[in-house]
């Protein structure tokens, strides 16, 4: 039996997943989100492919993969909105890169870490549009309300802790 | 130089994708040359990719969707439906005596718009289309239909539904198109005030309300008035309706102009079906004029039912008129309330009848009958009969007849009592 030996704590924890998760759950996620908003109007709310850029960055612990996904995840999301093609993209680019390179520092298992980094990363997300269509776009009408965003940040964290444990089942250690 | 990329891997391949998008955002946000097309070739290209992908989901999902609620409402949830008939019945027919009371003024206006050579744009075809999905993000109030460019749609063309407008198309596929909601933050239309007819553009918003930001302070502007189109964009047909207006506010960001928000005639969250106008034409549509033919028969028919009412309803109230005049009436005319029937309220409480005292009626025709023309007893003087009698020979009888003058012969006199006391009535035995 082949026995394999770890040199880092990183390593040790590193994950991967089957490239039919690494594909479709993404895609899932998009098509989900274009879809319930339709019967159900208030669940726009939901950013369900965040919650899988996050999930998936923290858990592969790899900066150049959490950019890569949430720059594709991003890209997608955007082709099917009436914003230019890129905002979405390079806010969750940021995400992916700042969620891995946090994954690697702490204990992203747990449950209260998980709540924070949700939190945390739903209010950057916003933070980042906000920047990018004030200052990168020039959009001077753009605005948005705090509260709102705090109420999206936190509906969204509920909502991305079951996703977490479900996916958790997919994960395949290296 | 090996090292450094090996060391910075990681965060040169975070700014090499920031980067390429940042460059990205630069090409798109320069504008297209064709402003029938919002997005670049290759932007477009992109989109269409990603739409193909995503909509035949989309399209199996609310087929799936679709078909349950089809088969649930039309052939097993049909309780209500005999009285829901009923009531469109009830409905149709209302509508077609207010089609007919408009008829006459729509004919009117036509005729004054050719007079005046005035140019309007009716909607003469529309496609309609099912709403199979959004863009799934508040920030982009996007829907996308089951329509394209093959069924003859075209970017920027107006979305409606019966209740008011609710976008236009931003970019169209073969199979399917996205339809720009009006309260997206990129939207803009031409409208009117109803009332106050006054014209302003009309924005959406990142929160999804829809504002009017270019008006400064009117006090003919009242909330709940109702908001039409222009027709000054040419996307949107003049007179629909957009929505009414909820709240008049300063804008705190651009003074002296006022915060004008509307709520939308149509609800844009729960959008099931929608029509493209696909085409407007200067004249009426052979459906609507045939309409307001109908409308104008059915008019014509009222206002000749309406007189011919009212003509009988004369004739009966001079009839009974006469009839009344004919008959003792105990009516003062003094106080001709004290005597009039109270159709009043049940509720009410008892007023006592007012007593009246009856009058003879003024006589028309004074006759030696007629009281108070007899002389008092003082007066006469034995043997001068013709003097002391002067009505007897010169007043017509007494009978006046209302009877048309077939009858040549009037029906013989009675002999009068004489109640002159110088011809004393035959004493009785």
């Amino acid at each position: 039996m082949a026995t394999r030996s770890y040199t880092s704590r990183r390593e040790l924890e590193q994950h991967s997943f089957p490239p039919a998760v690494a594909i479709l759950v993404p895609l899932g996620a998009i098509l989900l989100q274009a879809l319930l908003p339709k019967p159900f109007p208030r669940l726009a709310i939901l950013d369900l492919p965040l919650i899988i850029t996050v999930f998936f960055a923290v858990s592969r612990r790899n900066p150049v993969a959490g950019t890569l996904t949430g720059a594709a995840i991003g890209l997608l999301q955007d082709a099917l909105t009436s914003q230019p093609i890129g905002v979405n993209g390079m806010a969750k680019s940021v995400i992916g890169y700042i969620a891995a390179s946090i994954g690697i520092q702490i204990d992203v298992e747990n449950l209260t870490t998980r709540v924070f980094i949700n939190f945390g990363f739903f209010l950057l997300n916003s933070f980042l549009i906000f920047l990018i269509n004030r200052r990168l776009l020039g959009n001077a009408g753009f605005h948005l309300l705090w509260i709102h965003e705090l109420l999206r940040a936190a509906i969204n964290t509920v909502v991305a802790l079951p996703i977490f444990f479900l996916l958790d089942n997919t994960k395949r250690s290296e | 130089m090996e090292s450094f990329f090996t060391r910075f891997k990681n965060v040169l391949v975070l700014v090499a994708v920031l980067l390429a998008q940042t460059i990205g955002l630069a090409v798109q946000v320069r504008r297209p040359v064709d402003p029938t097309t919002p997005d670049g070739s290759s932007v477009t290209l992109i989109r269409y990719w990603v739409v193909s992908t995503v909509t035949p989901f989309e399209r199996f999902f609310h087929g799936l969707g679709y078909n349950l609620r089809h088969g649930w409402s039309n052939y097993i949830d049909l309780r209500h439906t005999r009285q829901q008939n009923h009531d469109l019945q009830e409905q149709i027919a209302r509508l077609r005596l207010e089609q007919a009371a408009f008829a006459e003024d729509a004919i009117q206006g036509h005729r004054l718009q050719a007079l005046l050579d005035f140019q309007q744009h009716y909607v003469s075809s529309t496609v309609a289309a099912q709403v199979i999905g959004t863009s799934g993000n508040d920030l982009s109030r996007v829907l996308y239909i089951d329509k394209g460019s093959k069924d003859g749609l075209k970017p920027d063309q107006a979305v409606i539904t019966p209740d008011g407008i609710i976008g236009k198309l931003r970019d169209v596929f073969p199979h399917t198109s996205q339809v720009l909601l009006i309260n997206d933050q990129t939207s803009g239309a031409g409208v009117l005030l109803a009332n106050s007819r006054l014209r302003a553009i009309l924005r959406g918003s990142t929160t999804g309300q829809i504002l009017i930001n270019n008006l400064t302070p009117d006090s003919r502007i009242k909330p709940g008035e109702q908001v039409l189109t222009s027709g000054g964009d040419q996307v949107y047909p003049r007179g629909l309706p957009v929505g009414t207006i909820e709240s008049i506010a300063p804008d705190p960001e651009h003074q002296p102009y006022t915060l004008i928000q509307l709520r939308p005639a149509a609800n844009l969250n729960q959008l099931e079906e929608v029509l493209v106008i696909t085409g407007t034409q200067p004249t009426l549509p052979h459906e609507a004029q045939h309409d307001l033919a109908v409308g104008a028969t059915t008019a014509e028919a009222a206002a000749k039912q309406l007189a011919d009412q009212q003509a009988a309803d004369a004739a009966a109230r001079s009839a009974a008129q006469i009839v009344a005049d004919r008959l003792p009436s105990l009516h003062d005319p003094d106080h001709p309330e004290a005597t009039a029937p109270n159709p009043a309220t049940p509720g009410a409480p008892a007023v006592p009848p007012i007593r009246v005292v009856v009058k003879p009626l003024p006589t028309v025709h004074p006759d030696r009958y007629t009281p108070g023309t007899t002389p008092p007893a003082a007066d006469l003087k034995p043997g001068a009969a013709d003097r002391n009698n002067p009505t007897s020979t010169t007043n017509p009888p007494p009978y006046t007849t209302t009877q048309p003058s077939t009858n040549p012969r009037p029906a013989p006199e009675k002999p009068q009592p004489q109640t002159d006391s110088t011809h004393p009535q035959n004493p009785q035995p």
